[in-house]
């Protein structure tokens, strides 16, 4: 049996009212309690509660209180919408709603399956669109028990001062295991924050930091509340490839977002390639445009890539698969992503 | 400090005091007594929690009990009706789908969510809404074939002319 740890627990229903109780607790205050004490001590955002939950239940993260977000009325935290073309999605959707989604099938149809690919139907019901995306980052160093982590030694991300991972480290390695934020970096997407000054829209790749412990660039008490997907243009292909222990339920141990757009011709107008499961923030593959931009998408073309990614991408010891495999795997990823984009049209 | 929730569970509206940092299932087994919902990893990888939350499935052991105020809760306590068990729980019966037991509520309650949806569904749509439940006895085939054979029976009892709807 895993226990919470004791907490307090409120349920807001206008976003201004969650967004300053986070506020409060990030500057180290709570709101006052119903017999008027005041109460100090972290204060954290719940929604699925699929990753929180667990990592809560293994003491990963200190809180006093949980401010649930679900029974919050803003409509622009939920569902799908157009808007200007692009595409809005709550970040309260739940992942099955988007899986599901007609509109996000139509125009993001690899968005719609990376999201389906996620967790079991349960995790799908409950896990949001916007926790996937804001998944803290996982290690097999880290993601233990209280007692596990204890007798080891604890690490950087939690009480710790040593690495386990990279002996000497000074900097987290733990990964980011989120689906989304792979291929939603890839898409260029953004993500719209809202704190208690105001709200602003940031490149979901700047979100994503790539220290393990600070792995999201917001400020204390932000949130983030929705998503933007650029249309895609005409000659868009995309594909997510996702590396797992188990097919039916796991995290991905490695995996690849491709997204290309081609010219009418078939020429490869840009291409981007994000590899994720590494670290804490997804790699997008750099210097493709030398190797692919004006040419087809060939074989040829894909071994160049895949060459590319595997020169730029080294998986750690941070998962209990192997590191030396997980390398391996990723040019193969690389081309079967790239194939399987070019094969939907 | 307790606080108070009510929500509806198998049909019938309780209030029950909690712990805030109780869990959906801890409320079920400990303070309802309702213990057919089992607790096996109690960390969203088992699914031998799996309830059903208005009508979806979800894992009883990473739900707040707090947070399930107002909503309908329904358990494999609730499978059965008027005495009469759930074609899925007669199924499982027939086709020998359960041997120790501990993951048969959990399947029962994911595979109710699976027919409530789509009473015709083909075997790989079953392999897929049983994917996040895991059974160490049986290899899955007899699981299978019970939900396929249940899914039928409802189809055919919602087609008839009369008694159709719900089994």
């Amino acid at each position: 049996m895993l226990p919470l740890p004791p907490i307090r627990y409120l349920a807001p229903k206008r976003l201004r009212d969650a967004l300053e109780l986070l506020e409060q607790g990030g500057r180290g205050r709570t709101a006052p309690d119903g017999d008027g004490a005041q109460r100090r001590g972290p204060v954290l955002p719940i929604a699925g509660g699929t990753d929180l939950v667990p990592n809560l239940k293994h003491r990963l993260l200190d809180v006093e209180l949980l401010v649930d977000l679900t029974r919050i009325e803003e409509p622009h935290l939920r569902g799908v919408r157009e808007v200007a073309g692009h595409l809005h999605v709550g970040a309260l959707t739940s992942l099955a709603a988007a899986a599901a989604d007609p509109l996000l099938r139509q125009r993001h149809p690899t968005l719609a399956g990376a999201y389906r690919q996620i967790g079991s139907p349960q995790l799908r019901n409950m896990g949001t669109v916007g926790g996937n995306l804001c998944l803290d980052t996982r290690c097999t160093y880290f993601n233990q028990t209280a007692f596990w982590r204890a007798a080891l030694g604890h690490c950087l991300k939690r009480k710790g001062t040593t690495c386990h991972v990279v002996p000497g480290a000074r900097g987290c390695v733990a990964a980011c295991s989120s689906d989304g934020a792979a291929l939603l970096t890839a898409l260029g997407a953004e993500a719209r924050v809202e704190g208690v000054a105001g709200d602003r829209w940031i490149p979901v790749e700047s979100l994503l930091q790539s220290e393990g412990r600070r792995h999201l660039a917001l400020l204390p008490g932000e949130l983030v509340t929705e998503l933007r997907v650029p249309a895609a243009p005409p000659g868009r292909r995309a594909a997510y490839e996702k590396l797992r222990m188990r097919e039916a339920i796991d995290f991905p141990v490695l995996s690849v977002a491709a997204v290309a757009d081609l010219a009418p011709g078939g020429a490869c107008r840009s291409l981007r390639v994000v590899v994720s499961a590494l670290s804490a923030r997804p790699r997008v593959v750099t210097g493709l445009g030398d190797l692919v931009e004006g040419r087809p998408l060939d074989d040829a073309a894909l071994e160049r890539v895949a060459a590319q990614a595997y020169r730029q991408c080294h998986p750690l010891a941070n998962m209990t698969a192997d590191p030396a495999w997980r390398r391996a795997m990723v040019p193969v990823l690389v081309r079967r992503a790239l194939r399987r984009a070019m094969e939907a049209r | 400090m307790k606080e108070s929730v009510r929500f509806v569970v198998n049909g019938d509206p309780v209030e029950v005091l909690v712990e805030p940092g109780a869990t959906l299932l801890e409320c079920l087994r400990q303070d309802l007594g309702l213990t057919g919902s089992k607790q096996g990893c109690d960390k969203g990888d088992c699914g031998a929690c799996t309830v059903l939350l208005d009508g979806r499935a979800v894992l009883a052991c990473l739900v707040l009990a707090r947070s399930v105020e107002g909503r309908r809760v329904t358990t494999v306590e609730g499978l059965a009706e008027a005495g009469r068990l759930h074609p899925l729980q007669e199924a499982f019966d027939t086709q020998g789908a359960a041997q120790c037991g501990f993951c048969t509520p959990g399947m029962l309650m994911s595979a109710c969510a699976l027919i409530e949806e789509n009473d015709q569904p083909s075997r790989q749509d079953v392999r897929e809404a049983l994917s996040g439940n895991l059974c160490r006895c049986t290899g899955y085939t007899k699981i299978l074939d019970a939900v396929v054979k249940a899914a039928g029976e409802v189809h055919q009892a919602r087609a008839a002319p009369k008694g159709g709807g719900k089994p």
